[in-house]
């Protein structure tokens, strides 16, 4: 019994070494002078220039243009997580709740061609969609960066699973009492999705913020660049230089790892029950 | 079971107009593009197209590089999947043994599930670097001199790595959630039929686990697919003899940087069979879990 207690903590506890040990060197790497780095390579350490590195990375003018900061792409991926969390929630609970409480001839076709899209995801079919958002004119915008990414409709299936284990007695009591398809909605439904709707939005956050492919292809002017879109340039003009600054790129890793990674610890009960419901 | 439902004649459609209309705009028009360009041998510059029927699915299949990209993706798929799957099991195993802890441990184990896939690259690029990196010295005792972006191999066992690390959260909690749901009584049962714990993991949670894995690898073959992709991007360098690249990366850089549309369109199409024969699978496996259970 002894033995397996101390075996499954080694396990852990190299596990923890595992996962945690590659952030843990970069962070403390991130927090030296870069000519050290430069000569002496990753450091395990207290370093002493974290104050230096991040306020030169939040607000240091840099890119192409020199105009895009740290602070502007934090800006933006704050944006995108937020708008495409919600956008997501609301339309996929639209959707849901047309398809699990009404009865209407199409029903049926909406549904499958909602399931269609679970089948491809963006990555194959990457270039027509680029194509198709150039043509209504929408690069460079936060409504191109958005709306394409809510086109995949995992969350409608989550809220029409959730919806069809709710008591039907709620729907007739409901109906009895003379309530319509609003009130019903507004009152009982939302009420009752709450901590569903906080379980999606801390997902998808996660999956917002860290979209990179389609900001990639989508958002040219730096002005729009997040800091997961942005970390490929920035690296490369970094690192670039003659003496890399590679205290600057981890710094800039590190920032955009802290939002989300910060939302999953806080929610974690909440964060692992939506996983694990959402894709059932 | 049937919901009791309201009945209106626009009101559904009022609420499904938001979805459809995105789907339609976003989905279904780029993915009917595909289909068309992939027949057609399209002029980048001037915009023309000709109809070249199945040359492109021909031109892509027959490529030596696309033979190439399909074995290393293969290879980079299993090895992702197998390790990610095992390191996870085996740590969830663990984590729903130990009393005192745990919620540490799950926290820590957890942390690495929001990191996006290029920030990944980007540490293990930094990890792996030829004049910084800890991990070329540590392999350096051994002898070996790795070269990332140089060597093929070491490129692309630094992208395995990698992928590897990243998905180890994501499986570890999917086991672990599955390990909590196994009835208590069973457990005890367990425990008092068979001493070994090695033998009891094998005979009885394992395979009440089956289901939960068949699952898994379904998706972690679809993660180490696409959700890769970011990742791939911050590890290769430019050329690409000496960088392994998956099947998804090589539609993107046909297309985007080799403009080669009509092309990258019928490798697009491939891939989305692809997919077509995972999710039929997954569905399969599916109604077994519904059955298992």
């Amino acid at each position: 019994m002894l033995r397996t207690k101390i075996y499954d903590h080694v396990v852990l506890l190299l596990g923890v070494f595992l996962m945690m040990g590659p952030l843990v060197v970069a962070f403390m790497t991130s927090t030296f002078d870069h000519v050290l780095i430069h000569k002496e390579g990753m450091q395990v350490g207290w370093g002493g220039k974290f104050i230096e590195t991040y306020s030169t990375v939040l607000t240091q003018q840099g890119g192409f243009t020199g105009e895009v900061t740290g602070w502007l792409m934090t800006q933006n991926s704050l944006i995108l997580g937020v708008g495409f969390a919600l956008g997501k929630i609301v339309v996929s609970m639209l959707a849901a709740y047309a398809i699990v409480y009404f009865r209407f001839r199409a029903a049926t076709f909406c549904f499958w061609v909602i399931f269609l899209t679970l089948l491809l995801p963006l990555e194959v079919r990457i270039l027509p969609s680029y194509e198709v958002v150039q043509q209504l004119g929408l690069l460079n915008s936060y409504t191109g960066l958005i709306v394409p990414l809510i086109a995949s409709a995992t969350g409608t299936f989550f809220f029409r699973q959730f919806f069809k284990s709710i008591p039907n007695e709620l729907v007739e009591a409901a109906r009895v009492d003379g309530a319509g398809p609003m009130q019903f909605f507004f009152d009982i439904l939302l009420p009752l999705s709450k901590t569903m709707m906080a379980a999606i939005f801390i997902i998808m956050f996660v999956v917002g913020w860290n979209q990179y492919l389609w900001p990639t292809l989508m958002t040219t002017d730096e002005s729009y660049f997040t800091l997961v879109r942005g970390i490929k340039q920035i690296m490369q003009i970094m690192i670039g230089a003659d003496i890399p600054k590679y205290n600057e790129a981890l710094a800039m890793a590190m920032l955009a790892m802290l939002p989300p990674a910060l939302v999953i610890i806080i929610f974690q009960r909440m964060f692992i029950k939506g996983l694990v419901e959402n894709e059932k | 079971m049937n919901k009791a439902q309201f009945g209106s004649p626009w009101m559904p459609y009022l609420l499904l107009a938001p979805q459809m209309l995105i789907i339609a705009i976003f989905f279904l028009w780029p993915a009917a593009e595909a289909v068309r360009s992939s027949f057609y041998l399209e002029d980048p510059f001037f915009g023309t197209g000709t109809f070249v029927g199945l040359d492109n699915y021909r031109d892509a299949l027959s490529a030596s590089d696309y033979r190439r990209t399909a074995i290393f993706t293969g290879i980079f798929v299993l090895l992702v999947s197998l390790l990610s799957l095992s390191i996870g099991l085996m740590l969830a195993v663990s984590a729903d043994r130990v009393l005192r802890g745990k919620s540490t441990y799950k926290t820590l184990l957890m942390w690495v599930y929001a990191i996006a896939p290029p920030v990944a690259g980007l540490i293990g690029v930094m990890l792996f670097d030829q004049h910084i990196g800890p991990l070329v010295d540590f392999a350096a005792i051994f002898g070996w001199d790795y070269r990332i972006g140089v060597n093929y191999w070491d490129t692309g066992i630094t992208m395995i790595i990698v992928a590897t690390w990243k998905q180890i959260p994501y499986n570890f909690i999917f086991f672990l959630s599955g390990l909590q749901s196994i009835p208590k009584s069973v457990k005890e049962a367990a425990s008092i039929d068979c001493s070994s714990q090695n033998r009891r993991f094998w005979t009885i949670t394992f395979p009440l686990l089956a289901p939960t894995t068949f699952f898994l690898l379904i998706l972690n073959i679809a993660y180490a697919m696409f959700e890769t992709f970011g990742m791939i991007d911050l590890i290769v360098k430019d050329q690409p003899g000496n960088s392994p690249v998956t099947l998804v990366y090589k539609v993107y850089r046909d297309g985007f940087r080799g403009n080669d549309l009509g092309g990258s369109s019928a490798q697009s199409v491939i891939l989305m069979l692809l997919v077509l024969v995972l999710t039929i699978v997954q569905f399969r496996l599916i109604e077994k879990r519904v059955h298992y259970n």
